[in-house]
């Protein structure tokens, strides 16, 4: 058999490509997800029915939907590998940073087709829209990396609780709460038509945020990921 | 805004950086020591003192009633499980390895390790030999699935097959990565006789050049091994 040598990124890829070809198949996440972030965002517009709610409401409300959906359906990516057994197998194949990067990966394309998604129809169903779209975009992005970051090595984490559902969310609060605070306030610049300047330290936390939650977390994966 | 991009991204591309590197899963000739391994969970002892030494080309079975730790002395052999005292050793050349130098030459078959079902039999093992660091091409997972006995059901999901189907696969996916050291748990499990010949057939051909470690109750694959390691006496 001819034996080559294969890169760390092409095997991050194929981690990455198995989860999407897998849940393509299983639609066990987006199912998740998609039907959360839907019922939400109905709920939140009828709620609101004829009130007309600031724009610091609505932008607080966008990254509730945003975060509650990705803890409905995040934390599949290791759960269901420990539940089906096939955890062992990435373990005894490849190394830790191999598979952080390529869950990863995975989250936050699940987390962008989300947000197309829900964009339009928060737009449609709050009347809303951003004033200036290059700093929503950039926002939603940057928040979305720090979102799969933190909630890919905290899955790993209550993947080996027995309680699972509910301490995803708990742990995921505190430590998202930065990420939060600071993309809540960019996207607010966003709906009012602020300037760049006016977003400068919440995207500058948010930058930070990013770097050092990705950094530190492929850093300390192998000790969660090993045991 | 710059000053806290550029040592962010400094960071991040440094990371990174670590992590590209190659494996090479020649075939390589290890030694495996077993040090005055000990597991107790809590008050109750479960094995103490267990050494063994082996080096390629030779084979144990780890032996004993149930409950008697051969899976967890397993475990601690492949680094999944801390032993309470003691410690395993991989060497090359009397090099001293850390796990994620040997992990591409190790291969596992267990009843507690699956694979994923919602691929099929082929991109589970086109999937297993990229990310452990062995392309294999089209023929050569064709290859495998033949000599493991599944030629013709590559390309059916893996929940469609039944466990000796799986036992098989798993096999394969073992094999894929051409390993210097196969762990077996239960090696003949769900198999049927044409199975179980098949599995006897791999084992002694990665006899002569591989580490081969059994746990078994069925003393008809003792054979299979040079010595046998009774756990639970």
């Amino acid at each position: 058999m001819p034996i080559q040598s294969v890169s760390w990124v092409s095997k991050t890829l194929a981690v990455t490509r198995k989860d999407i070809v897998s849940e393509f198949r299983t639609r066990y996440a987006v199912n998740a997800i998609v039907m959360f972030a839907l019922v939400t965002l109905t709920v939140i517009s009828f709620a609101i029915g004829l009130l007309s709610p600031s724009k610091e409401i609505l932008s607080a409300l966008f990254w509730v939907i945003l975060f509650f959906a990705a803890m409905s359906g995040l934390a599949q990516a290791f759960i269901k590998e420990e539940e089906s057994g096939t955890a062992m197998i990435l373990r005894l194949s490849c190394a830790g940073s191999i598979v952080f990067f390529g869950k990863m990966l995975f989250n936050l394309l699940l987390l962008i087709t989300l947000s197309i998604l829900i964009v339009p129809l928060f737009i449609v169903f709050l009347k809303i829209s951003p004033a200036d779209w290059i700093i929503f975009t950039g926002g939603v992005l940057m928040g979305l990396i720090g979102l799969s970051g933190a909630t890919t090595i905290i899955a790993a984490i209550v993947s080996k609780a027995s309680v699972k559902g509910a301490l995803f969310t708990v742990l995921s609060f505190p430590v998202l709460l930065p990420l939060l605070v600071a993309a809540i306030e960019i996207t607010r610049v966003s709906f009012t038509g602020g300037s760049f300047a006016d977003i400068s330290a919440p995207f500058q936390l948010l930058v930070a945020y990013d770097v050092i939650m990705i950094t530190l977390s492929s850093m300390l994966f192998d000790f969660v990921w090993r045991l | 805004m710059a000053g806290c991009f550029t040592p962010g991204l400094f960071c991040i591309f440094y990371s990174l950086a670590l992590q590209f590197r190659n494996d090479y899963p020649l075939k390589l000739m290890f030694e495996l020591e077993v040090k005055n391994v000990s597991k107790w969970f809590g008050t109750r002892k479960i094995f103490e003192n267990i050494n063994l030494d082996l080096k390629s080309g030779q084979s144990i079975a780890v032996a004993g009633p149930n409950g008697s730790g051969k899976t967890t002395l397993l475990r601690i052999i492949i680094g999944l499980t801390v032993p309470t005292a003691g410690e395993v050793v991989f060497s090359q050349e009397n090099k001293k390895l850390d796990f994620d130098s040997y992990r591409s030459s190790l291969s596992l078959v267990g009843p507690y390790l699956s694979l994923y079902g919602s691929l099929t039999a082929r991109e589970n093992l086109k999937f297993i030999s990229k990310v452990s660091g062995t392309l294999s091409s089209d023929s050569d997972i064709g290859e495998m699935l033949e000599k493991v006995g599944l030629d013709g059901r590559g390309d059916d999901y893996v929940l469609e097959f039944s466990s000796g189907m799986q036992q098989r696969l798993k096999y394969a996916a073992a094999l894929i990565k051409n390993p210097s050291i196969l762990i077996l748990d239960e090696p003949t499990s769900n198999l049927d006789d044409e199975g179980k010949k098949r599995v006897f057939n791999i084992i002694n051909q990665y006899r002569p050049d591989s580490i081969i470690i059994i746990a078994t109750n069925e003393k008809e694959e003792y054979s299979l091994a040079d010595s046998v390691c009774q756990l639970g006496e």
